[in-house]
């Protein structure tokens, strides 16, 4: 039987139905954690700005060597230059990091943009009250959500890969689909494809976790109660390195997360994840 | 559909800058603004409670070795308190320094440094944080402020020890620059809190706040007072400075430094 082309077959109906994708507690819980995420990470900024620089080890000061820093080159004759180091290697950065403007427009010395910053002026105190409080929010969400996923199934059922999903030609055949920006369509975008789920696992049971652990060993309070957690990391100034680690890969896990959403229909998702319906196209028995 | 998708991108994108800058603004707005900064620091209250839950009276900061100490110990803060007085001891080597231990105590103590010095001692190899985010390890040396508030015996109604110092931070006309700093009871009778007279095996130089300084282990770097004169012992924080119990609590940051 020779195959017809796809051009040539009867047209095949679709029919748009709305399946219910997020119990409403994932949906609370997803809109408080990007709250405290976006407070956390702007905060965060701020505090970083105090001393912007990472060490390894238990200790880290002036005198001592960091892994990163961010400063400013101020010749005295030239604007100063702003520039980032990692290990030995120096990237300007003057606009962006180490120098940038003030909101009456005057170039100043100062680690990030006023624009990344919460509040965007200088106030390390300020910066911290924001920081501690939504990170008592951030932690009692993500229980919640935790708490929610056991009871209710939604990691098993949804976050778990099938074992046919992990099988490496699947996950090659995920990979080159999200390379080509090709969706799953029909039946097949009911669940996640395996790249999704093995990524939303890593960001909510390794990256989420990670913030509050290094968090917490980074406060001198808790270390006395918990030196193993401190130990765990290889001390305060490495748990702190982690920390910034960390972060910056969530945040670079909401770029691609907004962009596949975009590129994935955004009214859909954002729906779904609004009202928990979801649209998926299934062809028409019926036609 | 080219069309129609283009148009709503740029709809999108004008939509997500606009919302971000409005957003943004009104996050400056919520700081600047004393009710909600008042709201944002209900939860020094709950790390307060929390972590005094967890590690009570009793958890002990991380000892180190030796060689774990930091090459160079920074100096923060004040480098060189200003002033005749500060500067007369100084020029003496601080044999005329006396710290006044008063306040809610039966039996108010004059203590010279050689006093403190005949006081059973403590040694501790403890890493200092500070709120600004940098860590160093130093051998600090001194007498546990146990024993020297048990010599000076509290009175029931005793609540915090508040520390008042030699070094003015800022300029002002009613005398709320000086640095001084509190810490409650618990902290207080702590075996690492101590009052130190030596890092590293020297007598403290000036910049690491000599001739005394406080030592609270399980808290931040500001907490640690420096260049100490007087021990107060008080039941309420509200009377001194500006009212927060210390100089930087009353520039915005947190009393309890556990964090």
């Amino acid at each position: 039987m020779t195959e017809i082309p796809p051009d040539l077959r009867m047209p095949v109906h679709h029919r748009r139905r709305l399946i219910y994708r997020h119990a409403l507690v994932t949906r609370v819980t997803h809109w408080i954690n990007l709250l405290c995420l976006a407070v956390l990470l702007m905060s965060g900024l701020q505090i970083f700005m105090a001393h912007p620089a990472l060490y390894w080890g238990q200790f880290g000061a002036d005198a001592d060597r960091p892994a990163f820093e961010i400063g400013a080159d101020d010749s005295g004759d030239s604007p100063p230059a702003g520039f980032a180091r990692i290990g030995s290697s120096k990237f300007e950065t003057t606009g962006i990091l180490g120098v940038s403007r003030n909101a009456s427009g005057e170039t100043v010395e100062r680690a990030f943009p006023r624009w990344v910053t919460l509040p965007s002026w200088r106030n390390l105190a300020l910066g911290r009250r924001w920081h501690f409080f939504f990170a008592w929010l951030f932690a009692a969400n993500l229980l919640v959500y935790f708490a929610a996923g056991l009871v209710n199934g939604h990691f098993w059922r949804d976050l778990l890969p099938s074992k046919q999903q992990l099988r490496p030609r699947a996950l090659f055949h995920d990979i080159a689909d999200h390379l080509r920006l090709k969706f799953p369509r029909g039946e097949a975008s009911r669940g996640y494809n395996p790249l999704q789920k093995l990524t939303y696992l890593c960001v909510i049971f390794v990256l989420l976790p990670l913030m509050i652990l290094t968090g917490l060993a980074m406060s001198p309070g808790m270390d006395a109660i918990l030196p193993w957690l401190v130990d765990l990391f290889g001390g305060r100034q490495s748990a702190r390195t982690i920390h910034f680690i960390a972060a910056s890969l969530i945040l670079l896990f909401v770029f691609v997360h907004v962009a596949m959403v975009l590129l994935a229909g955004p009214l859909n998702e954002l729906r779904a994840m609004i009202t928990g319906r979801f649209a998926i196209f299934v062809e028409d028995d019926h036609a | 559909m080219h069309n129609v998708l283009l148009p709503r991108r740029r709809f999108l994108a004008l939509g997500a800058a606009s919302l971000g800058g409005t957003l943004l603004a009104g996050c400056d707005r919520l700081s600047g603004a004393p009710d909600f900064q008042e709201f944002l620091a209900s939860a020094e209250w709950l790390t307060y409670r929390i972590q005094r839950l967890l590690g009570g009276g009793h958890a002990l900061a991380r000892e180190f070795t030796a060689s774990d100490v930091s090459p160079v110990f920074k100096v923060n803060g004040t480098g060189m308190p200003e002033g005749e007085e500060y500067a007369a001891l100084r020029v003496g080597n601080f044999a005329d320094w006396r710290l006044r231990v008063d306040g809610l105590v039966a039996k108010p103590l004059d203590l010279s440094l050689a006093d403190l010095r005949n006081l059973p001692q403590r040694t501790q190899i403890t890493r200092h944080d500070c709120v600004e985010g940098w860590s160093a390890i130093g051998k600090w040396q001194g007498v546990p402020l146990a024993s020297v508030l048990a010599r000076a015996a509290l009175l029931p109604a005793a609540r915090f020890a508040v520390f008042h110092c030699a070094d003015v931070l800022e300029q002002t006309l009613d005398g709320t620059g000086q640095y001084y700093e509190s810490i409650d009871l618990i902290d207080a009778f702590h075996p690492q809190t101590i009052l130190a007279h030596s890092l590293d095996d020297a007598p403290l130089t000036i910049g690491h706040g000599a001739p005394l300084r406080l030592r609270v282990e399980r808290q931040l770097g500001y907490k640690h007072a420096k260049y100490v004169m007087r021990i107060e012992i008080t039941d309420r924080l509200d009377s001194f400075g500006r009212g927060k119990g210390g100089y930087w609590e009353d520039r915005g940051y947190e009393w309890y430094a556990g964090i």
